[in-house]
């Protein structure tokens, strides 16, 4: 049996974050994922890496521009108020077409919020949070397994299309302690012949660059990348269902809330209601396909959320609207308990809210 | 017949989108000899700033990056850290450095992280059609200071030379101009030094370029290049404002 060891989930990032052969992580101190930073401050040295702390989120998500532009395996970590820092960095990364892996434990917003974990940045990460025309891959770990694995995963598929990818995990998870295993890390690798190495004199210079002043040229660079996209929406979706088969109450939930949810669909069971747990994985590219299929057979969705309600949109579209969809929330910190959300379920089967 | 003044290598082919008169050519220019002189064009990476020199990637044979509004510094930081063995630098405007970026200039010379900066003073937002800069002088006329910078109500232009060389961390920090021949030639040789210190490790470089931008000032070039001489060269003193291996050469005799 693979070793397991006993670890904190934000730990889990910073070491799948160094098996998968990052090297440079850059970041500024912010509740509740300090742990990376200390993780990586600690271990980088010893390994002929680099951790820097930079001045701000926005010096450190532009030194990931400039590592990721450099070609190199490069990550930054924060919390929601730096995230939203880092959003024109992302942006120029996401023009650039450069890869660069970002991690987000999220906390209640909105403003300086609080510091209990939340998922409001549901929107900001599947949506936008920078200016313009572009996605991340988004993963969405329910558990610290998870925290690695999808790590080592985010580092591959950043690569693979060169593009962003972010973790988009909460307080809790990254907080939480439980046996892992590092066995099935397997880091691919992909050319970079973009990358600003120095021309050495060999070739024409490379340049990265997110500046098209000819409105042809740049909307074909959209174009371009739109294509990219498609292609990891349609070969990248990851989701997880639970007791599915022959549900009629479909519950929808990510992260740290499908693991709630995962309890009410159990509680439900014994209770004789067929309820089943569609858990998105990839919160983009989004399991529309899987959700859509879902509605041919549910008679109600309950989506469970740690804010006021933005995973439920996607729902909505993904199942054009042809079953109701429920919200069971908190929001600003606090986390549902498996009584409300099986409540909501109630209500679903009555067909009420 | 013997050629006796070519363009330097490190630059392209490309026609520059300056405006007739603008000395961000001549900077461009002394910067690319900088590198022909010392042979580093295969290992230079630049990055260049929001500004007038944004498609500077255009013009430097060298590998290039093309930064957001300030961070040029820390963008150059990330490259640094990765690939210590190659030229990195940064080229970038008054409004890029010491407005918006003041923090990445200030953190990246603190970390006395080894770079070279040129840092190109024109008293203006350029690209942007002439805004007041941070460097603007009390009483300039720009667009958003239409009755003269009023010192109290946005206070005063700064001096990012000396601001910098009262901390611990950079080890060259250096003020010239080109608005002559002469300070063309000394302004060659800070930003030859400025290169020379990156290979030879010593660390952040910062060199400050009194520039000159006739169309935002509303200036011919010959004028522009005299009110540089009468009243940006006595708020902005030419000269070296430190350095640490000479200081330390200077301590140990
Ligand atoms: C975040 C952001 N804010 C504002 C701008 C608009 N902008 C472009 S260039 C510039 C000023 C550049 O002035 P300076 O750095 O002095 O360079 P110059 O053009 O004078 O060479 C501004 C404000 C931008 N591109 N990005
Ligand atoms: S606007 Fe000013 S700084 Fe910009 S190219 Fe023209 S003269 Fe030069
Ligand atoms: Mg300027």
């Amino acid at each position: 049996m693979a070793e397991r060891i006993l670890m904190k989930g934000n730990e889990a990032i910073a070491e799948a974050a160094i098996q998968a052969g990052c090297r440079h992580y850059f970041g500024y101190p912010i509740t509740p994922q300090t742990e990376i930073a200390a993780y990586m401050a600690k271990k980088m040295p010893k390994i002929g890496g680099v951790f820097l702390q930079a001045e701000s989120e926005i010096a450190s998500i532009n030194m990931v521009y400039g590592a990721a532009a450099a070609g190199m395996r490069v990550m930054t970590s924060s919390s929601s108020p730096g995230i939203s820092l880092k959003g024109e960095g992302l942006s120029y990364i996401a023009g650039s077409d450069v890869p660069a892996f970002v991690v987000n434990v999220q906390r209640g917003g909105p403003g300086l919020g609080g510091i209990q974990p939340s998922q409001s940045d549901y929107f900001q990460s599947t949506k936008g949070g920078g200016h313009g025309d572009y996605r991340m891959i988004v993963l969405a770990p329910a558990s610290v397994q998870e925290m690695a694995s999808l790590t080592v995963k985010g580092f591959n598929l950043a690569d693979k299309y060169s593009m962003l990818s972010m973790i988009l995990a909460d307080g809790t998870i990254g907080q939480m302690m439980e046996p892992i295993s590092f066995e099935d890390v397997a880091v691919e690798h992909y050319p970079k012949p973009w990358a600003l190495t120095g021309t050495e004199g060999k070739r024409k210079h490379n340049i990265v660059n997110s500046l098209y002043l000819n409105p042809e040229v740049l909307e074909q660079k959209n174009f371009e990348r739109y294509e990219k996209y498609k292609a990891v929406e349609a070969s990248e979706v990851l989701y997880e269902t639970y007791m599915m088969d022959d549900a009629e109450i479909g519950v929808a939930a990510f992260g740290i809330a499908a693991r709630v949810a995962k309890n009410a669909v159990a509680a439900a069971r014994a209770e004789g209601i067929k309820a089943g747990l569609i858990r998105p994985i990839t919160l983009w590219p989004f399991p529309k396909q899987v959700l859509k299929d879902a509605a041919e057979q549910v008679k109600a969705f309950v989506s469970v959320e740690l804010n006021m309600g933005q995973m439920i949109e996607d729902i909505r579209l993904a199942t054009e609207c042809r079953r109701p969809v429920t919200l069971c929330n908190r929001a600003g910190g606090m986390i549902p308990s498996p009584e409300q959300v099986l409540q909501s379920i109630h209500a679903a089967v009555k067909g009420g809210n | 017949m013997a050629i006796v003044f070519e363009k330097p290598k490190a630059l392209t082919d490309a026609v520059l989108h300056y405006c007739p008169g603008c000395p961000h050519g001549i900077i461009h220019r002394l910067v690319a000899e900088a590198i022909d002189t010392l042979g580093i064009e295969g290992r230079a990476i630049g990055v260049a700033p929001v500004g007038c020199a944004v498609m500077a990637y255009d013009y430097f044979t060298c590998d290039m990056i093309e930064a957001a509004h300030g961070r040029a510094p820390a963008t150059a930081t990330g490259i640094k850290r990765c690939r210590p063995d190659n030229i990195v630098f940064t080229y970038q405007g008054d409004g890029d450095l010491a407005s918006i970026g003041m923090a990445e200039t200030v953190h990246a010379a603190a970390r006395n992280e080894n770079i070279t900066v040129i840092f190109v003073n024109n008293a203006i937002y350029g690209m942007t059609g002439g805004q007041m800069a941070p460097t603007s002088l009390p009483g300039q006329v720009t667009q958003t200071s239409p009755y003269g910078r009023d010192v109290n109500h946005c206070g005063w232009p700064i001096r990012v030379c000396e601001l910098l060389a009262t901390l611990e961390g950079p080890e060259y920090v250096a003020r010239v101009a080109v608005n002559n021949v002469k300070n063309v030639k000394s302004a060659g040789k800070a930003i030859l030094k400025a290169f020379q210190n990156q290979v030879d490790k010593k660390g952040f470089s910062l060199i400050e370029v009194v520039s000159a931008c006739p169309t935002n000032w509303g200036m011919t070039p010959q004028q522009a290049l005299k009110w540089v001489e009468s009243d940006m060269l006595p708020y902005y003193p030419l000269g070296v404002y430190k350095d640490r291996s000479a200081a330390k050469e200077a301590e140990s005799k």
